[in-house]
């Protein structure tokens, strides 16, 4: 298989992540969506690396990893507070600000 | 090619150069993230009632001496022989292997940054009223968050995290290369996300707005990375100065470049707070604890600017022509937006932060000119408009009521009657953020706009004055209601704790003398301007 195919495949994966975070109501799975955003990013990086020939991308995606390990902490904190207080963790819920 | 690679892997090993690092280049960030880290220790072997006395002075020390640095590499610069018609090359400084640039503009950004974060930290280390959740994990209403409030204990975690959302908005607008950018946009928003979920009062509107900044900033991050990968693909690497290289041999897929850019700016101008990625701002401004507020409202907004200036001007400056008519669009739709939905608000924070959304679209004219009196302009609106705003939101801190800050505008009607000086302090801030002369507001508006219409970009800035007469009206009327109605019976009163004092007294000082003399600082500005950004 081509790096194309790859990067075809993340392109995807990173509209699925998207549209889950537009579409989906539980913050949980909102945050995984995002997630899902980070790693469809992780293999742009490592399939361009692969065709530019350079380890510059292989070594990004660790680097994302990292910061995506940082992020779960904080954001898991966050909607588990959240979730104590109300007993809901969708975000339709959180409305309390508007307008 | 693999398997060359491979077979030349073990002498490879050896011959691998230890990366130089310039200490003395990025001294101000590693300070603050050593006092942060420190900060980190204290709170694990420092007993619970010392932690503050502790602290405070550790984080003040930190800034304080970053900025001492900071002043320092600028006068290194300064004496090394740049002119301001002739830069010198040599005087250029990119530092640790090219990933930071330490250049006139990012010196001075980083110098706002830490004065208007010692400012943001007096209102943070106020005691007489403190903002801070006693335990962030005591529930709201629990018997629990009782305990914890009557024990008077305060969370001294915030400290330490402040400093290392600081030391990442240090490190976001001297990133030379987007890997870097992308590590410091995290080291800044995460400590930022806990932050707005900490507040002692009204604490479910509190984690709602941690909850919704932090899955809509994720989201945005994740755009920027994505724009970053794009642009890998394209340049093969993700330093700026070669993708800018790369823009100017024409060479790559225009696809790939062109869906980098757009996907890039979606990140950058998602933090400035720029419509439409602006959704985020009026809700968590709110919800914020308002010391929190303060700082995100100014050293969160200077570091925004920063970055995205570098990223326009260093990496995609050959690329002019295609990303202007974009962020003409971006620029008018948040000049406008932001106006005229403040008009209906009445919260003060709330109305704040809309202000706050109009004041990035003025700042983005200045960085459209692509001129030097555009950067220089943009450069002392964001000194100018930072102490504003903290000031602003000092003021607010103050006016409170049984159950804490009074931030609905209903609340504050009369106070002009019951505590004149505050009032009037705060219509001055309100004066200043219309752009009346003799106040900052107006000398910063006037540099952006001129260089705009020198910059070719006119209509903008007719957009840009009508939107301030819109801005202005419910300015106006905030102060009307200030002076010309009846105080209520069981109004607000004025709490004022020295150090917010202290952080309203600087705010007010700094706005007059930006807006009488602004000399010094135009020409500051306008010196760390003739350096432009390093590549």
């Amino acid at each position: 298989m081509s790096p194309g195919h790859y990067l075809a495949l993340s392109a995807i994966l990173f509209t699925i992540g998207a549209i889950g975070v537009l579409v989906r109501r539980n913050a949980i799975v909102v945050f995984m969506c995002v997630e899902l955003m980070l790693n469809a990013c992780n293999l742009t990086f490592v399939s361009f690396s692969r065709m530019h020939g350079n380890l510059d991308g292989q070594i990004i995606a660790f680097f994302v990893m990292v910061v995506a390990a940082a992020e779960v902490v904080v954001g898991l904190a966050i909607i588990m507070t959240i979730f104590r207080t109300r007993r809901s963790s969708s975000v339709d819920d959180a409305n309390l600000l508007k307008y | 090619m693999v398997a060359a690679g491979l077979a030349a892997a073990p002498s490879g090993v050896e011959k691998f150069p230890a990366p130089i690092v310039e200490y003395h280049l990025v001294a101000p960030m590693l300070l603050v993230f050593g006092a942060a880290i420190v900060g980190v220790l204290v709170e694990a072997f420092v007993g619970r009632s010392h932690r503050y006395r502790v602290q405070a002075p550790l984080a003040a020390a930190g800034l304080v001496i970053a900025f001492l640095w900071t002043v320092y590499l600028a006068g290194g610069l300064a004496w090394t022989g740049i002119g301001f018609l002739d830069p010198d090359e040599k005087a250029f400084h990119a530092a640790a292997m090219g990933a930071i640039g330490v250049d006139g503009p990012t010196l001075l950004i980083q110098g706002t940054i830490l004065v208007l974060a010692c400012l943001s930290l007096l209102l943070i280390a106020e005691r007489r009223h403190s903002s801070f959740a006693a335990q962030a994990a005591a529930l709201p209403g629990t018997e629990a968050e009782q305990e914890t409030m009557a024990s008077g204990f305060t969370q001294t975690e915030v400290f330490p995290l402040m400093m290392f959302a600081v030391g990442g908005m240090l490190m976001f607008p001297a990133s030379n290369d987007l890997l870097t950018m992308f590590a410091a946009l995290e080291i800044m928003s995460l400590p930022l996300y806990l932050l707005c979920g900490l507040a002692r009062r009204r604490r479910l509107l509190s984690q709602e707005a941690a909850v919704k900044y932090f899955l809509l900033g994720a989201f945005s991050s994740a755009f920027f990375l994505y724009g970053t990968a794009l642009l890998y693909g394209y340049a093969g690497s993700v330093r700026l100065a070669v993708i800018s290289a790369q823009l100017g041999r024409d060479a790559g897929s225009e696809t790939l470049m062109l869906a980098g850019v757009a996907l890039l700016s979606v990140g950058l101008l998602f933090k400035i707070g720029a419509v439409p990625f602006h959704m985020w701002k009026p809700d968590v401004y709110q919800g914020a604890p308002t010391p929190i507020t303060a700082l995100m409202a100014s050293c969160t907004l200077v570091s925004a600017f920063g970055a995205l200036m570098r990223v326009y001007y260093v990496g995609f400056e050959t690329l002019r022509w295609d990303w202007r008519p974009f962020t003409w669009g971006v620029a008018i739709l948040t000049m406008i937006a932001g106006a005229i939905i403040a008009i209906t608000q009445t919260d003060l924070k709330r109305l704040l932060a809309y202000s706050s959304i109009a004041h990035a679209g003025f700042l983005l004219t200045g960085i459209i000119a692509v001129t030097r009196d555009g950067l220089a302009g943009a450069l002392f609106y964001l000194v100018a408009y930072g102490f504003t705003t903290i000031g602003a939101f000092a003021v607010i801190t103050m006016v409170r009521d049984g159950g804490g800050e009074a931030a609905h505008l209903s609340r504050w009607a009369g106070l002009g009657r019951r505590s004149p000086v505050v009032a009037g302090v705060f219509s001055f801030f309100l004066l200043a953020f219309a752009g009346i002369p003799l106040t900052s507001g107006f000398t910063g508006k006037f540099a952006v706009f001129k260089a705009a219409v020198e910059g070719h970009a006119t209509p903008l800035v007719v957009v840009g004055v009508l939107s301030s007469a819109v801005a202005a009206f419910f300015y106006v009327r905030v102060i009307v209601v200030m002076f010309f109605s009846e105080p209520e019976a069981d109004g607000p009163t004025v709490v004022a704790g020295p150090m917010t004092a202290a952080a309203v007294t600087l705010g007010v000082a700094a706005t007059v003398v930006l807006g009488v003399l602004p000399q010094p600082m135009l020409d500051l500005a306008g010196h760390a301007a003739t350096q432009m950004f390093v590549r």
